[in-house]
């Protein structure tokens, strides 16, 4: 009984079927929003479902060149990767499916997956857009990687614990405290806006230099899977990011439900605004952008939290 | 200049480099022309410049149909700097004949020109901003560019390709209503474009993304004969309605733009400060035009001679050969649009540059592709054969024929 | 050129979420109308026509064509037009002596098949 109630919520409910439906309405939202502040009409509300069965239709071509079992596999990889981490995000209030004390660890890097996927894939197209769109993808990641990982473990300092749901229920105990960590929830922001590679940070899927970047070689049924392990990604990031920066539970399970869904929908509000009002950065600028601002305010909000770690255990 | 239809290779990766196709087809042109780049990690090392995609024989065209269907030919040259195009030629007919078209037929002639540069610099802005990747100063730009083809469409008849001149003059005459329409849009667009100005100078992703890309010093302007803007932004004073007035222009006060940064920055901030001039001149225009009549007939067949005409299109000066035999068809017509004096420094500025910045610094030129591309003939010391028409007809069915397809049915002339 | 902060435009579009967009959908509400002088199809009358064949040497692709189904004295007149060659630059209405094409704001003329382009006017 145990484990079909395990297998109901990894596969249904908050598992993969919800987390991809959830993908699908977190793609349309940030489309019609981005359409709508530029002053257009936008796509309707099924746009993204179509485009997933239209793909699967399509034929899958894979290039002469290309390694074939690395090509079909990658698309896979990074949807096992996305959804496998998914389960250790609270949904409803401060209960994740599962979850034990280093899991923060676990998420982080089951979230290198996506664009080292990408990075293998456009690698092993053996197309020159793609070598191009894979090599910055890995320069990126170097340069992200740390102050993410910064960002997302110097609120952990002040709860004493690297579990997700501890740190929420934690915060939710303490809503005050969450503002201490306003400067670093603002750099997690933009790292994880370069995670996705999105605007200002899209220069790995560049339209206009390197056509799409890693994923030029792909059609038919990878593709669609490949854009819906991003659509996952998306929604992932954006449930972690509520999770550890925005506070609020009550106990009542779909009061919860309702409040995971208004914090979520906040982020991708606040992601889809960057992407709107920024022209994108070339792959040098974004290295010195990270390295000198990115990071340094994360250190100096590692240090501050120690010191209040300090007072507080006093 | 590479010719179209050669072998592509796909990722070479030998000593370092790799070759990097920009072209034929690439989402960051508009139309079809072939970059050959070479990359060492994202450097540009060198950069082959390939066009002739879009060449359609418009100047063999022309010397088989009459002066009346030569204007709508010449018009379609460019979708975007047609009324320049239609203007020189007309204005070059004029001369021939010896006639002058009323005052009222030439400030609506200006009027009409000033709206397209509007359109054209708006349009431009747009696409740099789209290569650059801040797709919402694309959508707004061409928001407005709609405001300023709709009164096109109202004065003119089409949005692009607006026939409003005829050789002796123009076609349709200004009414209340439009001007009236015109100076409301006029007011809006001002104010629009003062804030794509303030945009311009102050947003610091964009300003990254244009300043000290694609640089073209004065010598440099000079020595490849860049027109238009182009040359504007390195500081060289070049703007035909300044230098050698023509139709209106002689009377109206016309102020040259020109900025010192030498940069795609610098061309950026020369096309939205001509944006704001072209305002003032339709102002100007509107509050002097005199009345009259708006065409003056021209006989059919012009006396024979011929004639140079410049003119300044949106994107620089734009030279129009005509010569004539008498009769009603002309003997030949060379077009010199301004993106071919512009192609030449090219190489000159996407040598050392980033991948990165190379769609901009494309885009930065304006490059008009369908302008462009006339027959050149090159000659290189050796051995050249000069083809005629029908000789070079029968080596293109002779050509195909070794391939299996059949050519020589086709019909010749019209 | 001092570059003073990123993201100026963020102002702009959140207020544009609000706002009604710009461009309207063809589905919903059908053709655009378009300008009263706008270049549409031509319209032809025959009753006034004369076979001059001006109308034929001035069109710059060869699009239209006056056919005379009668006789010289009593006369049926026919235009056809080409639709994959009428550029609609006018210059044929422009030409006519006898005032027998004028223009209209028809504009929604597309056709399935290329050789439904050669309509009678």
């Amino acid at each position: 009984m145990d484990i079909l109630i395990s297998l109901l919520k990894v596969l249904i409910f908050p598992g993969f079927l919800f987390l991809s439906v959830y993908g699908f309405i977190a793609e349309f939202l940030d489309r019609k929003m981005y359409a709508r502040m530029q002053n257009r009409v936008g796509p309707p509300w099924y746009q993204p479902i179509a485009d997933f069965f239209k793909m699967i239709g399509k034929r899958t071509l894979i290039p002469a060149d290309a390694s074939p079992w690395i090509f079909r596999i990658m698309p896979f990889i990074s949807l096992a990767a996305v959804s496998a981490a998914f389960l250790y995000v609270p949904v409803f209030g401060n209960k994740a499916v599962f979850s034990f004390d280093g899991d923060l660890i676990i998420v982080l890097y089951f979230l290198t997956m996506p664009p080292l996927a990408s990075f293998l894939a456009g690698w092993y197209s053996r197309d020159v857009y793609a070598t191009i769109g894979a090599t910055r993808i890995m320069t990126q990641m170097f340069v992200y990687e740390v102050p993410l990982f910064i960002s997302l473990l110097a609120p952990t300092l002040l709860v004493g614990s690297w579990s997700i749901s501890d740190v929420t229920r934690y915060y939710s105990a303490h809503p005050l405290y969450a503002l201490i960590n306003i400067p670093v929830m603002i750099t997690a922001l933009i790292a994880f806006q370069c995670k996705l590679e999105r605007a200002p940070f899209d220069s790995p899927e560049a339209e206009t230099e390197v056509v799409s970047g890693a994923l030029v070689e792909y059609s038919g049924r990878l593709l669609a899977f490949f854009r819906m392990s991003l659509d996952c990604e998306l929604v992932l990031v954006i449930s972690l990011f509520s999770a550890i920066f925005l506070p609020f539970t009550t106990g009542i399970v779909w009061v919860d439900f309702l409040l995971y869904l208004a914090k979520t929908l906040f982020t991708l509000l606040l992601l889809t605004l960057m992407k709107v009002s920024m022209a994108r950065l070339k792959i040098v600028d974004v290295v010195t952008f990270c390295w000198k601002y990115l990071t340094s305010v994360a250190l100096v909000q590692v240090v501050f939290n120690l010191l209040i770690r300090g007072v507080l255990k006093q | 200049m590479s010719s179209p239809g050669r072998q592509r290779k796909m990722a070479e990766i030998n000593n370092n480099q790799i070759e990097f196709p920009i072209g034929p087809q690439h989402p960051s042109l508009d139309e079809p022309g072939c970059f050959d780049i070479t990359l060492e990690g994202e450097k540009v090392v060198n950069a082959v410049v390939g066009v002739g995609y879009n060449h359609r024989g418009l100047e063999k065209t022309c010397e088989s149909r009459t002066y009346v269907q030569d204007l709508y030919i010449i018009e379609r040259v460019c979708g975007i700097c047609s009324h320049a195009h239609s203007s020189a030629f007309c204005m070059g007919i004029e001369e021939l004949s010896g006639v002058q078209i009323p005052p009222r037929a030439e400030y609506i002639r200006v009027i009409i020109a000033e709206l397209e540069r509007l359109h054209s610099h708006l349009l431009w802005l747009g696409v740099a901003c789209h290569e650059v990747g801040f797709d919402t100063m694309f959508m707004f730009t061409w928001r407005n560019r709609e405001k300023v083809l709709d009164i096109l469409a109202t004065m003119g008849g089409n949005r692009v390709n607006y026939g409003v001149n005829t050789i002796g003059g123009v076609r349709r005459d200004l009414d209340p209503a439009s001007i009236d329409m015109l100076q409301k849009t006029l007011d809006t667009l001002e104010k629009e474009i003062k804030y794509y100005a303030n945009l311009a100078k102050t947003e610091t992703t964009l300003i990254s993304r244009l300043a000290g890309v694609g640089k073209l010093s004065k010598e440099d302007v000079l020595k490849y004969g860049a027109v238009g803007p182009v040359a504007r932004a390195s500081g060289v004073r070049d703007d035909i309605r300044v230098i050698e007035p023509y139709g209106a222009y002689k009377e109206i006060p016309v102020h040259m733009i020109t900025d010192d940064h030498a940069d795609v920055f610098g061309r950026t901030v020369v096309r939205i400060l001509e944006m704001q001039e072209s305002i003032n001149i339709i102002r100007f225009c509107i509050q002097n035009i005199p009345d009259g009549p708006i065409a003056v007939k021209v006989p059919r067949r012009i006396p024979a001679g011929e004639v140079i005409i410049r003119v300044e299109a949106p994107r620089g000066e734009d030279i129009h050969y005509i010569r004539s035999n008498g009769t009603d068809i002309p003997d030949r017509v060379r077009v010199r649009a301004p993106t071919e004096a512009n192609w030449h420094g090219m190489t000159h500025m996407l040598t050392g540059e980033y991948l990165a910045d190379v769609p901009i610094t494309i885009a930065a030129i304006d490059p008009c592709y369908s302008c462009t591309d006339r027959a050149i003939r090159v000659s290189s010391g050796r051995d050249v054969e000069v083809m005629d028409w029908r000789t070079l007809r029968r080596y293109g069915i002779d050509f195909y024929r070794k391939k299996g397809i059949d050519l020589s049915t086709l019909a010749v002339g019209r | 050129m001092n570059a003073k902060r990123a993201g100026k435009i963020t102002m702009e579009a959140l207020q544009n979420l609000f706002r009604r967009p710009a461009t309207t959908s063809y589905r919903g509400i059908g053709a655009p109308q378009v300008e009263p002088k706008y270049r549409g199809l031509m319209q032809y009358d025959k009753t006034d026509c004369i076979d001059c064949h001006l109308c034929m040497r001035d069109c710059p692709t060869g699009a239209i064509t006056i056919i005379n189904e009668g006789t010289k004295t009593e006369k049926k007149m026919k235009a056809v037009l080409n639709l994959g060659r009428c550029v609609f630059c006018y210059q044929c209405i422009d030409t006519c002596p006898k005032k027998c094409l004028s223009p209209s704001q028809d504009i929604e003329f597309a056709k399935t098949k290329k050789d439904d382009l050669i309509i009678e006017l």
